[in-house]
């Protein structure tokens, strides 16, 4: 079943468009990785769905419902939870605060609490009167996929959450997914690193310029295809 | 002895000063807002209690809690219906904004108490007073020192201690992560500027019954505030109240040697401590 889709998606930062016409869908219980290099409009695509940056209603759906353009704290209180690019922790807030506020504004049952959140990541547990920008970078992530889940989203958006860390911190982050998945979250994971959104993903988008270029699972797709959607194709 | 004496009472000014001043410490900290209003504000509500007080025959005190709820009402939708409509990067249309929103109030209530001034009567408490051995305290100032007391500590409280204020931090850090987190800034905002208004109607009793006020002062009492917000180090409650103490001693030791200087001495202690420590304090550790 079809839970978030966008239908010829535009996004623009004033004159500079980013997107032009994107059509993506996740189902629920997938994990959908979009890959692209620098400025292929991935994350652009993420904020969009988020309701960060503005576009029209019938071009974001969330269960079949235009949701494009509502403001980003309705959109998150309707289960599509973000980790922000660059973790975006609260300064002013400690590890265990900076959870907290995850689920501040979406009460909802679910498997994710402080204490599950502390069984996934257990270092936060030690580090959790910590202001949340006084950890390494590995265990930052690790707060903001946290913060995410508190919500029990439905749908949880990751940009870019190997950017600036140690392949071996990767490493123990994606550890983390089947757990993340397994909670019922469906998930976009937003990725430079192609080896870890293929190991991740049930399907695969590339991106380039703004417009996918590929789409596909993981197994189908050859090295020849992804170089070519990711870089253009040499003539 | 007469130092003691004259230190003491201006510790107690400085509490009325950080009572001027928490409220803009508040909205500052919450949203980076300069409300030049802010001691237009305080003169508003000082009106709000003398109606009240006068129509209804009300205790001072009393009329203050019937107010406090008008003021949060007033600043909640002066945030919605203007504030949050020119609040962005750009610092100058909120400065601009308030700044017209302190001439409106001035004359607003210039049109309607005329330029006489007003007193809030409160009774024997006005020339109450309390004998130490070595020095009398008046009870009024007392009062209003435990008060800016109270309020710094239930402001904190607030801060650190609920989900209110955990919100109200996140905003503060960054207003487009606490979208994501499902937390309104604009919503964020409003009921700041409602609480700061609480503060301000607190601020205002005090004022409105230690002294004489008209519609023009308020200016005066913004610059208090934002000296004292400014020593403090921005963002910091007790250090607002530690700027009002510095001002406020600064003031009667200003007085004790010769009256005229009671405010130039206020004003140089403030560039006093801009010299030393640009950053006020207790500055906060980012920003």
């Amino acid at each position: 079943m079809t839970l978030l889709e966008t239908r010829a998606l535009t996004a623009r930062y004033g004159d500079f468009q980013a997107l032009f016409g994107v059509d993506i869908t996740l189902s629920e219980g997938e994990t959908v990785a979009i890959i692209g290099a620098n400025g292929a409009g991935k994350t652009t695509l993420l904020r969009t769905i988020a309701g960060v940056l503005k576009t029209a209603p019938d071009m974001v759906r969330l269960d079949g419902k235009g949701i494009g353009g509502r403001p980003a704290d309705e959109i998150m209180k309707r289960g599509v939870a973000m980790v922000p690019e660059g973790r975006k922790l609260f300064p002013s807030l400690s590890v265990e605060e900076n959870l907290l506020i995850g689920a501040q504004a979406r009460k909802v049952p679910g498997p994710w609490s402080l204490d599950r959140v502390y069984d996934l990541f257990p270092i936060l547990r030690e580090k959790r009167a910590v202001p949340g920008t006084a950890l390494s970078g590995g265990q930052q992530q690790m707060v903001a996929i946290g913060r995410a889940l508190m919500s029990n989203p439905r749908v949880l958006l990751c940009d870019e959450i190997s950017l600036g860390l140690a392949p071996v911190v990767i490493r123990d982050i994606y550890a983390a997914f089947p757990q993340i998945r397994a909670g019922g979250a469906s998930v976009i994971v937003v990725e430079q690193d192609i080896g870890q959104a293929m190991k991740v993903a049930t399907r695969v988008y590339c991106m380039m310029e703004g417009r996918v270029t590929l789409e596909g699972a993981p197994a189908a797709l050859s090295r020849e295809a992804i170089h070519a959607a990711y870089f253009g194709a040499v003539a | 002895m007469n130092l003691i004496d004259t230190v003491l009472q201006g510790v107690l000014l400085g509490g009325l000063y950080a009572l001027f001043a928490a409220g803009l410490s508040l909205v500052f900290g919450i949203m980076r807002l300069v409300n030049l209003a802010h001691g237009d504000l305080i003169i508003l509500a000082a009106y709000l209690i003398l109606v009240i007080v006068s129509a209804l025959g009300l205790n001072p005190f009393v009329a203050a809690l019937v107010a406090m709820p008008v003021m949060f009402a007033l600043g909640w939708g002066l945030q919605r219906v203007v504030l949050n409509r020119v609040l962005g990067t750009d610092i100058l249309p909120p400065l601009l904004v308030t700044f017209g929103l302190s001439i409106v109030i001035q004359n607003a209530l210039l049109q309607g108490f005329s330029a006489d001034s007003q007193r809030i009567g409160a009774g024997a408490l006005e020339t109450a007073s309390v004998d130490f051995g070595p020095v009398t305290l008046g009870v009024m100032p007392m009062l209003t020192f435990a008060s800016a007391i109270v309020v710094i500590v239930a402001l904190n409280r607030l801060f650190y201690r609920t989900a209110t204020g955990r919100a109200f931090r996140a905003t503060s850090d960054d207003p487009v992560t606490a979208s994501l987190m499902g937390i309104r800034p604009s919503a964020v905002f409003a009921q700041a500027t409602g609480i700061a208004m609480i503060v301000v109607t607190i601020a205002a009793l005090y004022l409105g019954m230690r002294a004489n006020f008209d519609p023009t002062i308020g200016p005066a009492r913004l610059i208090y505030a934002f000296e004292a917000v400014i020593i403090g180090g921005l963002g910091s409650l007790w250090g607002t109240l530690a700027g009002g103490i510095i001002i406020g001693v600064a003031q009667t030791v200003g007085a004790a040697v010769n009256p005229e200087w009671q405010i130039l001495a206020g004003h140089l202690a403030f560039l006093l401590v801009l010299l030393i420590r640009p950053r006020g304090l207790f500055p906060r550790a980012f920003d």
